[in-house]
C-alpha cells in the first residue's frame, strides 16, 4: 500500500514543496552551522538568493570527511538539548561520523521507514524479524520504528546467532525479514545444515538493505526462500534507511523526494548530469533539523528514473546502486575503507607499511583478511609474541570497525610494490555486493 | 658460554622452508640442529648453524625476517634422568624455560640440549653449580 500521500504528488506539487523546503533548509544551515555559513559566503552565496531548485547547483558539495572533521557535533544545526537520538557510522579514517535527530527528524524518519515497509506489502498483520544490527548503526532502529508504525509485530533480534534467528522465525511464524542480502543468503546455508526447508517458515517478504544487491543474489534468494525480495537504500549521513525503497514492481527504488533532493553528478567534474544518465548520487536533506546536509556526495553510482511506475507512486526512482566512486567496501553491512585499516596498521610496531586486504565469502558471509609484512625479528624470540602481534592488530581493527578480521603475517617484501596506486584490496567475493 | 641461535619467520606457504635451506646451501652454511615451532598460520624456524652472523645476513638479504639470540647448550649423558636433572636445577633456581630442543652429539654418546631462558647468565651459574656440562659454540660443532 501507499503509506503517505507525498508518494503520489504531481511533479509540479513536488517541485514546489521541494523548493519551499530547500529554501528553508539552506537558511537553517546558514544560520546555525558555521561550516555552511563559511562555505556559502566563500562562494558568494546569499541564502535569500535561491529561487529555483536549479540554484542548488551553486552550493559546494559536502563530503564524508567534512562530517569526520567536525566530529562529533560540528555540523549540528541545533543545540544538543534538542537532539533526541544519536547514531554513527564509520568515517574514512579514525574518527567515526556522528549524526543527531531532533524529535521532528525522528518523526520524519519513522514515516520514511514506514513507507519502505508499506511499499513492500508489509501490513499490521505481519510479524517482522529485524536482523540488522541495533546500536549505533541506523539500520536496526530505523526499520524497527517504521515497521512498528505500520502496526506489524517487531522481533528486534538484531544481527548474528543464525540458529536462534531461525528458531524464532519458525516459532513466531515470522513473515517479514529485514536484513542485508548477504546475511539472508548465509541464513539459507544454515537452514540447509539444520534441515529447515523454506516450507517450514512463513516468510513471505524480505526488506533488504545496508549493502548492494546484485540481480544474481536476488535470483538466489528467490530460489532458496521463494519470497518477495525488495531492496531499500539509505545512509547514516542523510538519515539511515528510508531514503529510497523498492515497491513490488521491483523497478528501482522510489526516493522520498519530499525529504531528500537527489542529483546525479559526474564524479570527476562535479557537473550535474541530465536526468537518466548514470553518475554519482548527491543528496540534499530537505527537512533535517539536527544535521542538515547540503549536496552530500554519497559516492554511490546510480541513475534516476522518472517514467511512471505501475504502483502508482510518482516519486522519482533510483536504480539499484551499481558501484562506488571510492574504495569503500561493505563488509556484512558495515562500511569499511582501506584507509581505516591503514590508519590502524600505522600504529602497530613490528610490521612494515605495506598491506593487502583480501575479501572473500564463506557461506555467503564476508570475510576480511589483512596481510601485513613482519619486519621485527625480535618478535621471533618468544612464543606468543607473534600471536600477540596479530591479536593486537585484530583488536585494534575491531575497535574501529566492529568487525573481526583475520590477520596474516608475511615475509618482508612479499606484497607487490607498485609505482602507482597500490592495489590494497583484493575482492574475491563470489556475489559481489557492488 | 652461550651459543648463537638464528630464528626465521616462515609463512605458511609451501616451499618456504626449502627457500631457507636453499639459501643456506648456496652459501655453504651447515645446519647443526634445527627446530620448527608452527601454528596454523605460520612457523618459526630455530637453528644452530656454523656461521650464525653470515646466516643472519644472507637470510635477511633474501627477504626473511630473522633474528638471533643466545641460548645455552648443555651436554648430558644419553640415559634416563639426565634431562630431568638439568631441568630440576633450573626450576629450583626459579628459572623458567622458554623452549628447548635436543639432538644427539656427533663424537660422543652425549645428547646436546639447547635451552632458551630469560636470564641465561643466571641459568649458566646454576647449571655449573650442578656440574652440568655447558658447551660453547665450538664444542657444539665439535661433539
Amino acid at each position: 500500500m501507499i503509506w503517505n500521500s507525498a508518494e503520489q504528488l504531481t511533479a509540479r506539487a513536488m517541485a514546489s514543496l521541494q523548493l519551499e523546503r530547500l529554501q528553508r533548509v539552506i537558511r537553517h544551515a546558514y544560520d546555525h552551522v558555521p561550516f555552511y555559513r563559511e562555505r556559502l559566503s566563500a562562494a558568494g552565496l546569499d541564502p535569500a538568493s535561491f529561487c529555483s531548485l536549479r540554484d542548488l547547483e551553486r552550493i559546494p558539495f559536502t563530503v564524508k570527511t567534512d562530517l569526520r572533521d567536525h566530529y562529533p557535533f560540528g555540523l549540528f544545526a541545533v543545540p544538543q538539548q534538542q537532539i533526541v537520538r544519536y547514531h554513527s557510522s564509520s568515517g574514512t579514517t579514525g574518527k567515526p561520523i556522528v549524526v543527531g535527530y531532533t524529535r521532528t527528524d525522528m518523526e520524519n524518519w519513522v514515516d520514511c521507514c514506514a513507507r519502505v515497509a508499506a511499499a513492500a506489502g508489509v501490513t499490521a498483520d505481519d510479524t517482522c524479524q529485524i536482523s540488522f544490527g541495533y546500536g549505533m548503526f541506523t539500520g536496526g532502529f530505523g526499520m524497527h520504528a517504521g515497521i512498528e508504525r505500520i502496526g506489524a509485530g517487531v522481533v528486534p533480534i538484531s544481527s548474528g546467532n543464525s540458529e536462534r534467528q531461525l528458531m524464532f522465525m519458525q516459532d513466531f511464524g515470522t513473515t517479514v525479514l529485514v536484513a542485508t542480502p548477504s546475511y539472508v543468503l548465509h541464513l539459507t546455508e544454515v537452514m540447509k545444515n539444520l534441515g529447515i526447508a523454506c516450507e517450514d517458515l512463513k516468510l513471505r517478504v524480505g526488506l533488504f538493505g545496508g549493502e548492494g544487491h546484485t540481480p544474481e543474489m536476488r535470483v538466489l534468494i528467490q530460489e532458496r526462500l521463494g519470497i518477495v525480495d525488495t531492496q531499500n537504500y539509505g545512509l547514516t549521513e542523510v538519515m539511515g534507511p528510508g531514503v529510497s525503497y523498492e515497491c513490488l514492481e521491483n523497478c528501482g527504488m522510489h526516493i522520498n523526494e519530499d525529504h531528500f533532493y537527489p542529483e546525479i553528478i559526474n564524479p570527476d567534474t562535479g557537473e550535474v548530469l541530465p536526468e537518466g544518465e548514470e553518475g554519482e548520487l548527491v543528496l540534499t536533506t530537505l527537512t533535517k533539523e539536527g544535521i542538515p546536509m547540503l549536496r552530500y556526495r554519497t559516492k554511490d553510482i546510480t541513475r534516476l528514473m522518472r517514467e511512471p511506475c505501475r504502483c502508482g507512486r510518482t516519486n522519482v526512482r533510483m536504480d539499484l546502486v551499481r558501484g562506488r566512486t571510492d574504495d569503500m567496501m561493505i563488509i556484512r553491512g558495515v562500511n569499511v575503507f582501506p584507509s581505516q585499516i591503514e590508519a590502524v596498521l600505522m600504529t602497530v610496531h613490528g610490521i612494515g607499511p605495506h598491506y593487502q586486504i583480501i575479501v572473500t565469502t564463506e557461506q555467503f558471509m564476508d570475510r576480511l583478511e589483512v596481510q601485513v609484512e613482519l619486519t621485527d625479528g625480535q618478535r621471533l624470540e618468544r612464543y606468543g609474541q607473534l600471536q600477540q602481534l596479530t591479536q593486537e592488530i585484530r583488536q585494534k581493527i575491531r575497535t574501529v570497525l566492529q568487525i573481526d578480521v583475520k590477520v596474516t603475517l608475511l615475509n618482508p617484501q612479499t606484497l607487490e610494490r607498485t609505482a602507482g596506486k597500490a592495489k590494497r584490496v583484493v575482492d574475491l567475493r563470489t556475489s559481489r555486493t557492488f | 658460554m652461550l651459543v648463537k641461535q638464528i630464528s626465521v619467520f616462515l609463512e605458511n606457504k609451501s616451499g618456504r622452508l626449502a627457500e631457507v635451506t636453499r639459501t643456506l646451501k648456496d652459501h655453504k652454511i651447515d645446519i647443526r640442529a634445527l627446530y620448527i615451532a608452527d601454528t596454523t598460520e605460520y612457523g618459526i624456524l630455530r637453528m644452530i648453524v656454523d656461521q650464525p652472523e653470515k646466516a643472519q645476513e644472507i637470510l635477511s638479504a633474501a627477504g626473511f625476517t630473522v633474528s638471533s639470540t643466545h641460548v645455552i647448550a648443555i651436554a648430558i649423558a644419553d640415559h634416563p634422568g639426565t634431562l630431568d636433572e638439568a631441568l630440576e636445577t633450573l626450576s629450583s633456581g626459579a628459572i623458567s624455560v622458554d623452549y628447548l630442543y635436543a639432538f644427539v652429539g656427533r663424537a660422543s654418546d652425549d645428547a646436546i640440549v639447547i635451552i632458551r631462558v630469560e636470564n641465561p647468565q643466571l641459568a649458566l651459574e646454576k647449571l655449573e653449580e650442578a656440574q652440568i656440562r655447558v658447551l660453547d659454540s665450538r664444542e657444539v660443532y665439535g661433539t
